[in-house]
Parts: C-alpha cells; structure tokens; sequence
C-alpha cells in the first residue's frame, strides 16, 4: 500500500529551481533510499515532504491525501517526521527535553521516552546534560530519538552519517534496522551508497533535481548507480 | 552621604524589578522570533489607561482588581496583533518589523491623546501608596516600592518557571534556538508566536498597574518604558531574564544616585550606564548566550 | 562581441531635462512667490534633504535611525551658539554647524554600530534623548525654555535683489539638490554598487572584500552631519529654539512616514512622499491626533503590504527610474555598435538584479 508518493513535483527556492518533475514512492513498511551528490536535491525534496518548501498540492500525496504545500506542523501532525541534515538539536535544552519535543506535535504510541532510552542507552546517561555538548554520534541518536517520540508513519533521515566515525555510522544503522524491522516506514538520504544499498530496499539516485535511476538494491549494479550518481 | 547613596541604591533596587518587567517582555519576544516590538512601552501605557476606563466603567475601586479585567483582555489584544499583524512581519528583514512597530507606536500615542486628552493621570494605589516604614540607619522604605518590587520579581519568576517546567516553555525555548527544527517537531509557530506576544502582553498589563500608581503617566510616556526597557536588556545581556532583571536593577540604581544630582541627571545618569556598557561590553554584563 | 555598462535610459534623460527645467523655474522663485509660499516650499525642501538623508542610511545603509532629532537638534543649537554666543555671521555660522555634526557623528557611529538591527535603531534614540537633556541644562542656550535669535543677527544674511527669506529658500532648495545629487553619485560609484551588495546580502560581500563596516560608519556619519546641517538651516528660519521642538521625535516619525510612503531604498521615493506628506497635512491637520492616527496607519498599511512604498511599486511595475543607478551590461556586435537610443531593441542583463528595497 503506497504511503507517500510523488508525480511530477518540481520545488524552487525563490527564483532557482531545484527539484524538476519528481516520481517517487514508498509504500507502507518499506525503506527507501534516496542517493546523489551534494546539490543534486535530496535534502529540498526531504525539505519538501516535511512541508519546509511549498509545492502544488496534487504533486504530493501522504496516505492517498494530497498533501503539496501543507506546512510542516500539519506534516508532524498527519505521521510525516523528518530528521533534519545537521540533526538541528535545541542547544539550550537538555537531551531529555529534546526528545519531549519530538513527542510535541506527535502522537501517541509504541515510541516513549522509556523506549528510547532502551533503544539509545547512552542517552539515558546523558539526559540532563545539554543536547548540543555530546559527541556527534550521540547527538544523532537524539536527533533520531526525537523523531520517533513523534510515532511516525514515516520516518525520514536526512545525512545520518554526515560527519561521523564509521564505526559510530555502523552503529547507527545496526539500531536503526531494529527500527526497521519493526514495521516503520523509512526514507533515507545518505552519501554513503554501500551502506545505503544495504540498509534500504529501494533506492532513487536523484541528479540536478532530477531521479537519474530508480530499482530495487539488489538489482543495481554499482557502475549504474555510479552513472546516475555522477551523470557521466 | 553615605545615607543618600544608600538610600538611592535601595529605591533603585526597588524600581528596578519593574524596569526588569518592562524588559523581560521586550526580551521574551526577541528571544523567540527576533522582533522588537518599538511599540512596547506604549502598550504598557495603553495597559495603564485600560485599567483607568474599566475602574471608571465597571465601578472598580481598585487598579488591582481591575487587572482581573485588563490582564485577560492584553492577552487576546497580544495575541490578535500577532496572529494578524505582527506574524507578516517576523523574519530576516530588518526594516518592516521595525517600521510597523513603530508606526503602531505612533497609532498608539495619538489614539490615546484622542480618546483621553494630554491631562497627565494617575492610578490610585490605595493606602499602601502612602504607608512606609523606617530601617535602621534612618533610611525609609515605602510599602508601594517593596510590594511593587515582590509582585515584579513573581511575575519574572512565574516566567521563567513557565519556561523550564511546562510543555508551553519548552517550546518557546526550543523555537527560539530553531525555528526551523520546532516546526519540525509539530509546534505552529504562527500560533505559538500570538501565544508567545499574548504572556508577553500580561506582563505589560501586571508592569502598568504599578507603572500607573508610582507616576503621573501621559499617552506619551510609553516612549520612556521602551527606552527603559531597551536599556535594562542591554545593560543586562540577552538570553537570561534574571540578566535582564539585574540590567534593569543597575540602570534604576544609576538613574537613583543621578537624582540626588539633579533631576536632570536622573534619566542621562541611565543613558550614560548604558552607553558605557556598550562602549565597553556590547553583549551586556550577565548575557547568557550569543545571539 | 562588444560589452558595455551603461545606466541611462530614455526615461531617465527625459526626467533629467524635467529636472533641469524646474530647478530654472524653481530658483527665480524667489522673485515671483509670496511669503507664505516661499516658507511652504523651504520647509518642502528641508524635509526632502531630510528624508534623502535618512533614505540613503537606512534604504541602502540598512541601519535605521529613530534619532534623526538628534542631529537636527544638535545642528540648531551649534548654530545659535556659534551666532549668539560667538557672533559669527549666521551663514558661516550654518557651515561651522554642519562641521560640529560631522565631528560629532564620527564617536556617535562607531559606538551605534556596536549594535544591529532595532537594538540599533533605539540605541539612536537614546543618543537623540541624551543631546535634549545635555542641553536642557545649558543656560547659556536657553535651557528648557529655548532662546530666540534676534532680527539684528541675521539682518547680514541678505543679498542684492534678494530677501532675506529668499535666501533661505535658495539653501533650502540648495540642499535639497545636493542630497539628491550627492546620494545618486555615492550610489553610482563602486561604493554605491558596494552598498547594495551589503544590503542584498552582507555576508557574500564581505566574503568578496567589501568593508561592509567601514561603508556603514561612512554612510552613518555623512547621513548624520548632513542633518545636522539641515538642523541649522530650520532653526535659523525659524529664529528660535527650545530643546522641545529640536529634539521632537516629531521628526523622525515625520521623516520616516515620507520615506516609507514614497519607497524606501529609491531616491525618488522621498521626493513623492514628501509631496504626499504635504498634501495630506493641508488637508488632514485639522484633525488633530486623527491627522497623525491615520499617517502611522498608513505607515504600518504601507509597510506590510506595499513595502516597495508608491514609488518602488510604481517603478517596479513599469520598470521605470528617475534617477538611474542600476547598471546594466548590453552586448552588442562590433559592426553595429551604434550609441544608446532607447530601452528597447538590446540585449541586456541588469547587473544588479536587486530591486529597491
């Protein structure tokens, strides 16, 4: 059952477009990657989703709702939860409060503060401490507790392992595939294409705002995908 | 001589929690969507000439009580100015917030002189306007001052408190570090905003009560609450409403001690403090965090 | 492929010659104007010379200043000073005025600019609130009742053929041409292309060499000696001065409601709104508190839903200016280079895109 899906959406920031005639979807359940160089649009078209930057309303279609131009509070409100590029945690408040405010405009369900704790356990240790004091790795695991404290439907991770050790990044994915595993819905935006290809059942290579190459991770080869990627 | 300056000192501290109050709402606001509302001191003096019409209409005695009256009908007031005016304004522009304030302010000051004439007014305080007692050392504390400085240090506390324990706090919080990512977690900033202005707008209503009693006022005053304010935040450094509250505290001392100068002195000793501090630290004395 | 910058369009060249006509017709004014008249337009003029000031600082400075009445003041009491208690003629008297103002500027910017943004502009008005009460105490000015500059001090300001009140009205009309002109040629100058880049967006110009700070202070103190000269000029028409009327706030809220209601960040902006400011004061001012009521309303009107004010919507729409300071590259092929004729018929690129404001 298709959960969100795209046709033909094209964003702008201003006078310069960066997403041109988009067709995607994910269906319930499902993790998708979505691949591509810097600037190619993945994060405009997370931003995009997530209600940051508006769209005609038929190009964007939540739960067979069409949902283009919805601003983001409405996006949290119907199950849509973006995990921001940078993470974005609030620096003048505490882990704890930082996951509460995840849990803000969310709803009610499997995702408590309890849960979180037991899938992260070194933020339990830190929970009274400053968010923006960690290191990077913890501070991406707030950033991802906070978005499940939402419950989503959907789960959208912008650049997990920008900046992060490999080992942490292995981590990361290792508990987020629980996550997974649990049902939850996933689109994933990573530079990291290995570790992409093997997390996610889909992937989409997005070029200068456009979807380049779209399948099934076990069906495409490396050099596709490394034409898509770099559009030589 | 020693007497003087210490007796100025403590009627500066008393004054000074209202200068605190009057700062902490500038400060709130700015802190959660980088507005500065010029017309702030006006609203205050628009708060006080309410308080005047609802004693006069509804037969209140006391401006106190008629606060039950004022206080809820700032909020909404607050709360409608941002929704459907102020919210059009907020963002990285720097001219339009500071150019609809400030024409508000002008609406302000002359919808006042039209409504209610340039007699200068007062609010009646009661008894304990004129009850006082004497400390040792000879120094006399009145009770006005001391209930005016508790009622302001409540009002500063019950904010903060709401800032760090309640659901509504943190989320202030949360959008004034990022606005972009409290969207993210479901709050309606536009709404959140008018509720933001609405807290804000309460204790400007609580500050012109005692605004009202200490003082003759006028439509024009409310100039002299915001430069007041203005200075209590810089002086005190941004991020912090005890910051704020001490800035307010130091500019009222100075302004004290200038009085026994001269009464000219009063109000350039203050400019003077605050000009000294932003010559020598532009980010205040007790600042919290950069903005 | 030939490539030239070029600023002038036919509108522009046919606007110059308006502007050259009515400045003939507006110097002989004082030949064929009546007092009244002659007072009227003095005071058209200053307000002009004013709100061009406060434009260029704030439209194209990007730092906005509630405490224009300072320097306004400041210039007033400089000159009666320097004619009263000095006895300078009143004329050299206005120049030394405007020197104090531009000495006086220099501390007051470099402090100011300690700050940004509305912080920036109320700190302008306590500087403004500083000067009132520093010369409230003055004694030998008058203190807080003001004083008044007797006939006999300016019974030298005259000239063969001309009144007294004609030459105010030539300075009035003289400064008012030179804040026009002295703006337009800051900002086709590399600092004025500097300026809007500050403006446009501060970051990228720094990051491209521009001393955005530098350009500021620069801006700030020019704006502030040039009102403080202007301040000179209205209290020697008026021929007496109380810290009260100096230092008015009057003035600032005036001044920006010219600004704001002709375009703010155009240098035709204000020549409208001052047009329309004394319109709407001929009519409305006997409505007392209703006649201010309704130009803040405007104001806050305007801002919030044609910030570009009267004339940056009208300039925009029809891609009009007066006063040309936008550049724009034309290419041309070599072999029919032929000298600029119109606005049609070339290809060309506005260099910079960003409209005013």
């Amino acid at each position: 059952m298709t959960l969100l899906e795209t046709n033909g959406l094209s964003a702008c920031y201003g006078d310069f477009q960066a997403l041109f005639g988009i067709d995607f979807e994910v269906d319930e359940g499902e993790t998708v990657a979505v691949l591509g160089a810097n600037g190619a649009g993945k994060s405009t078209f997370l931003n995009v989703i997530a209600g940051n930057v508006p769209v005609a309303k038929e190009q964007l279609q939540f739960d067979g709702v069409p949902m283009g131009g919805a601003r983001a509070c409405e996006m949290v409100a119907r199950g849509v939860t973006l995990v921001p590029e940078g993470r974005r945690l609030f620096s003048s408040l505490t882990v704890e409060e930082n996951l509460m405010m995840g849990a803000y405009g969310g709803a009610k369900g499997y995702w408590t503060l309890d849960k979180v704790y037991a899938l992260f356990p070194k933020l339990k240790e830190r929970r009274k401490q400053p968010a923006t004091q960690m290191s990077g790795g913890e501070q991406q695991m707030a950033a991802i507790g906070r978005g499940l404290m939402a419950n989503p439907r959907l789960l959208m991770c912008d650049e997990l392992s920008l900046g992060l050790a490999p080992i942490i990044i292995a981590e990361i994915y290792e508990t987020l595939a629980t996550v997974r595993d649990r049902g939850l819905t996933l689109i994933i935006v990573e530079q990291n294409v290995q570790q992409a290809m093997k997390f996610a059942q889909r992937a989409y290579c997005f070029l200068e705002g456009r979807v380049s190459l779209h399948g099934a991770s076990s069906e495409l080869t490396r050099e596709q995908v490394a034409k898509a990627y770099f559009g030589v | 001589m020693l007497n003087t300056i210490l007796d100025a000192v403590i009627q500066g501290i008393l004054l000074g929690g209202l200068y605190g109050l009057y700062a902490a709402g500038l400060s709130l606001v700015f802190g959660i969507m980088r507005l500065v509302n010029i017309a702030h001191g006006d609203f205050i003096v628009l708060a006080a000439f309410f308080v005047i019409a609802f004693q006069k209409f509804l037969s209140i005695g006391s401006p106190f009580t008629a606060l039950l009256v004022v206080v809820p009908l700032m909020f909404i007031f607050g709360y409608v100015l941002q929704r459907f005016v102020l919210n059009q304004v907020v963002g990285d522009d720097i001219l339009r917030p500071v150019l609809v304030t400030f024409g508000l302010s002008v609406i302000t000051q002359n919808g006042l002189l039209q409504a209610f004439s340039a007699d200068s007014r007062k609010l009646n305080g009661g008894i304990i306007e004129v009850s006082s007692f004497t400390l040792p050392g000879g120094i006399i504390v009145g009770v006005f001052p001391l209930i005016m400085l508790g009622a302001c240090l409540a009002t500063i506390g019950a904010l903060q408190w709401m800032l760090f324990h309640t659901r509504m706090g943190v989320a202030f919080r949360a959008t004034s570090d990022d606005t972009m990512a409290a969207g993210l977690m479901g709050v309606n900033t536009r709404h959140l905003f008018s509720i933001a202005t609405g807290v804000v707008m309460v204790t400007v209503a609580i500050a012109s009560v005692f605004t009202g009693i200490r003082a003759t006022f006028y439509p024009t005053s409310g100039s002299d609450c915001l430069l007041f304010a203005f200075e209590a935040v810089i002086i005190g450094g941004l991020g912090s409403l005890w910051g704020t509250l001490l800035g307010g505290m130091i500019l009222a001392i100075s302004q004290s001690l200038g009085s026994r100068i001269s009464p000219a002195w009063q109000l350039q000793a203050g400019h003077l403090v605050f000009l000294i501090v932003l010559l020598m630290r532009p980010q205040g004395l007790f600042p919290r965090r950069l903005d | 492929m030939i490539v030239n910058v070029e600023r002038s369009t036919r509108t522009s060249r046919i606007s110059t010659a308006v502007f050259c006509v009515a400045i003939v017709v507006l110097v002989s004014a004082p030949a064929w104007a009546g007092r009244g008249q002659l007072s009227m337009l003095v005071e058209f003029f200053y307000y002009l010379a004013l709100a061009e000031l406060w434009n260029l600082l704030a439209g194209y400075a990007g730092v906005i200043s509630l405490g224009a009445q300072g320097f306004i003041g400041l210039g007033g009491y400089a000159l009666f000073f320097f004619t009263l208690n000095m006895g300078w003629h009143p004329l050299f008297a206005l120049i030394a005025a405007g020197v104090v103002g531009l000495v006086v500027a220099v501390p007051a910017a470099a402090v100011m600019l300690r700050l940004h943004g509305a912080y920036l502009a109320i700190a302008t008005w306590v500087l403004a609130e500083v000067a009132r009460l520093g010369f409230s105490e003055m004694t030998s000015l008058g203190a807080g009742s003001g004083i008044s500059l007797g006939v006999a001090s300016v019974r030298h300001v005259e000239l063969p053929f001309v009144s007294r009140d004609g030459i105010f009205f030539l300075l009035a009309l003289l400064f008012a041409i030179l804040t026009v002109a002295l703006s337009y040629l800051l900002l086709c100058s590399k600092y004025g292309l500097a300026l809007k880049s500050v403006r446009d967006n501060e970051t990228s110009a720094r990051s491209s060499g521009v001393n955005s700070y530098g350009l500021k202070l620069g801006v700030f103190v020019a704006s502030s000696a040039g009102m403080a000269l202007i301040g000179a000029l209205i209290y020697l028409t008026k021929l007496r001065i109380s810290p009260a009327a100096a230092f008015d706030a009057n003035w600032t809220s005036n001044i920006i409601f010219i600004v704001i209601i002709g375009g703010i960040g155009t240098l035709e902006g204000p020549i409208i709104g001052t047009i329309v400011f004394f319109v709407l004061r001929q009519y409305l001012s006997d409505l007392g508190s209703w006649y201010l009521i309704i130009l803040g309303g405007l104001a806050v009107v305007v801002m919030l839903k044609m910030p570009r004010g009267l004339w940056g919507a009208f300039s925009h729409r029809f891609d009009v200016r007066l006063f040309p300071t936008r550049r724009r590259l034309v290419l041309g092929n070599p072999d029919k280079v032929r000298p600029p004729s119109g606005d049609a018929g070339k290809t060309e690129l506005a260099v910079n895109p960003g409209d005013p404001s």
